[in-house]
């Protein structure tokens, strides 16, 4: 089954860390990425910029609308996402809880939709 | 690479058994197993499967594991300390050890830190090696919900530093109790799904006998003897139970043919053995009433008999509904019913309960009551082949008062 693992923090938090902290975060990270690709369970994993480089889109009556900043304003940002292939549910669970940005940021684990699964 | 995973349906879970025991986590081991296979894939199309692949997992485990908490020691220093204690270890021990490792296991995942419902949860999906989607589609919750319950019951299996072995003799009946329970309850949830019915439930009651085999090679003890035979003889009549559209067909009205002759044999063999130590417990009594089930002829006074003992050994409502619709078959439906009745308190929102009634009613002629009997039970039942059973009898009633 593959699972995207969405990585949420408080970016004014995030900015705010000592430049030390952050290396080791982004040091880590590369480590877990590496780990991860080793077992065969990343597919794909990605940091995203901050939300005020964000734009979003909408096509209402064949117009197109597109504003500056994110879609909604959350207290966590969205700033990042690992898509995984895990036997189940705890194991992308096992997976999330050592990402390194869980120790900072709260990680949503979401199950991808099977396609030839739901339709079997 | 068909063949590894063909190795990983049979030999996963056993691996997994020793590598809880070797590196003393459940998840460190659930990585090392991963890591292992993933080894595997690479190495063996060219090195050639080797001779005893279980070891090979294994080793390679524990190295993988070792290197693992190595790299990490970087950022923790805690964990170079514990790679350095797991290198120390001699070797992991030759092979005969493996299904103790199962059994240690099962003994890990019902242990009293952890919480009855989450024991169930973690023997499936530890010991018997199915996902979480699955245990939560077989007890009809939601995979986060059975998430949650196992990453708690290794939290507190961590927490409380739980031994990871077999119990010392002093402990081994109250914890096997434990075992039985969650084993039998992995089997009746197979057996008798109470909404609903599929292959992963039907897969539940093959898991629950394959684990009461496990456990009755390792721990030959009268009452897992007893569990056997008691699930094997109920699962031998699982073709005959029920219809093409999963309705359930009376005992009287079974297809005998479809009964399986080797489970019935097994399940003899196993209460056999349990009834030599001279004592017999709930399971037993239970497996002795489902052993006369399966007989040409059924005794219903020696069912009835049975019953008086199951009473007294473990009482319960459901025994006496089920005591009640024996002596109406030894005595009449009147004495069933007078029983019945007695019970209406207890069991009022039971359905079978309601339909064993309806049931003795249509016997004694008393149309009217027994329509309501159904129509209640009918109001108080989710599972679908249920339904249509009682949709059927209850149809059937107008042209019986014809």
């Amino acid at each position: 089954m593959k699972y995207v693992c969405l990585i949420y923090g408080v970016e004014e938090q995030l900015n705010a860390m000592p430049q030390d902290d952050l290396d080791r975060l982004i040091e880590e990270t590369a480590a877990s990425d590496e780990e991860l690709r080793a077992s065969g369970h990343l597919i794909l994993g990605e940091a995203l910029e901050h939300v005020h480089a964000a734009m979003t889109v909408r096509v209402r009556d064949g117009k197109l609308s597109a504003t500056t900043g994110p879609f909604a304003e959350t207290v966590e940002q969205l700033g990042g996402f690992v898509l995984i292939e895990a036997r189940d549910l705890n194991e992308a669970v096992r997976i999330a809880g050592r990402l390194p940005s869980a120790r900072v940021g709260s990680v949503e684990v979401r199950p991808v939709i099977d396609l030839a699964r739901e339709h079997s | 690479m068909t063949d590894l995973d063909e190795l990983y349906r049979t030999e996963s879970r056993r691996v997994l058994a020793t590598l809880v025991r070797l590196l003393g986590d459940f998840d460190l081991a659930e990585e090392a197993l991963q890591d292992a296979f993933v080894a595997a894939a690479s190495q063996w199309p060219r090195s050639g499967v080797p001779a005893n692949p279980r070891a090979w997992l294994v080793s390679a485990g524990r190295f993988k594991a070792i290197d693992r908490l190595r790299r990490r020691a970087r950022f923790d220093a805690v964990l170079g300390d514990l790679a350095a204690l797991l290198s120390e270890h001699p070797e992991p021990p030759p092979d005969d050890s493996v299904e103790d490792d199962r059994l240690r296991l099962v003994f890990t995942c019902c242990h009293p830190v952890v919480p009855p419902d989450a024991q169930v949860a973690m023997t499936l999906r530890e010991v018997c090696g199915l996902t979480t989607e699955e245990i939560a589609h077989a007890y009809l919750t939601t995979p986060p919900t059975v998430a949650q319950r196992i990453v708690r019951a290794k939290a507190r299996i961590r927490a409380e530093r739980v031994p990871y072995q077999v119990p010392p003799l002093d402990e081994l009946p109250s914890r096997l109790a434990a075992v039985l329970r969650v084993v039998y309850l992995v089997f009746t949830e197979g057996y008798a799904p109470a909404s609903g019915a599929d292959v992963v439930r039907a897969g539940l009651a093959d898991e629950a006998i394959r684990l009461g085999r496990v456990l009755s090679t390792l721990l030959p003890e009268p009452e897992v003897f007893e569990l056997l035979a008691l699930m094997l003889l109920q699962d031998s009549r699982r073709s005959a139970r029920t219809s093409a559209d999963g309705s359930p067909i009376l005992l009287a009205d079974q297809d005998r043919s479809l009964w399986d002759r080797s489970r019935i044999a097994e399940g003899a063999e196993a209460l056999a053995r349990a009834a030599a130590s001279g004592r017999i417990g709930p399971y037993g009594l239970q497996a002795a009433i489902a052993a006369e089930h399966v007989k040409d002829r059924t005794d219903w006074p020696r069912i009835v008999a049975l019953y008086d003992r199951l009473t007294e050994a473990d009482p319960s409502p459901v025994v006496a509904l089920n005591r009640a619709v024996a002596v109406a078959m030894r005595d009449g439906p009147a004495a069933g019913l007078e029983l019945v009745d007695a019970l209406s308190g207890e069991l009022s929102t039971y359905h079978l309960a309601h339909a064993a009634r309806a049931d003795l009613l249509r016997q004694l002629g008393r149309i009217a009551e027994a329509r309501e009997a159904y129509e209640r039970a009918l109001a108080l039942t989710q599972h679908e082949p249920d339904r249509r059973f009682l949709e059927r009898r209850l149809s059937s009633l107008s042209t019986d008062s014809a």
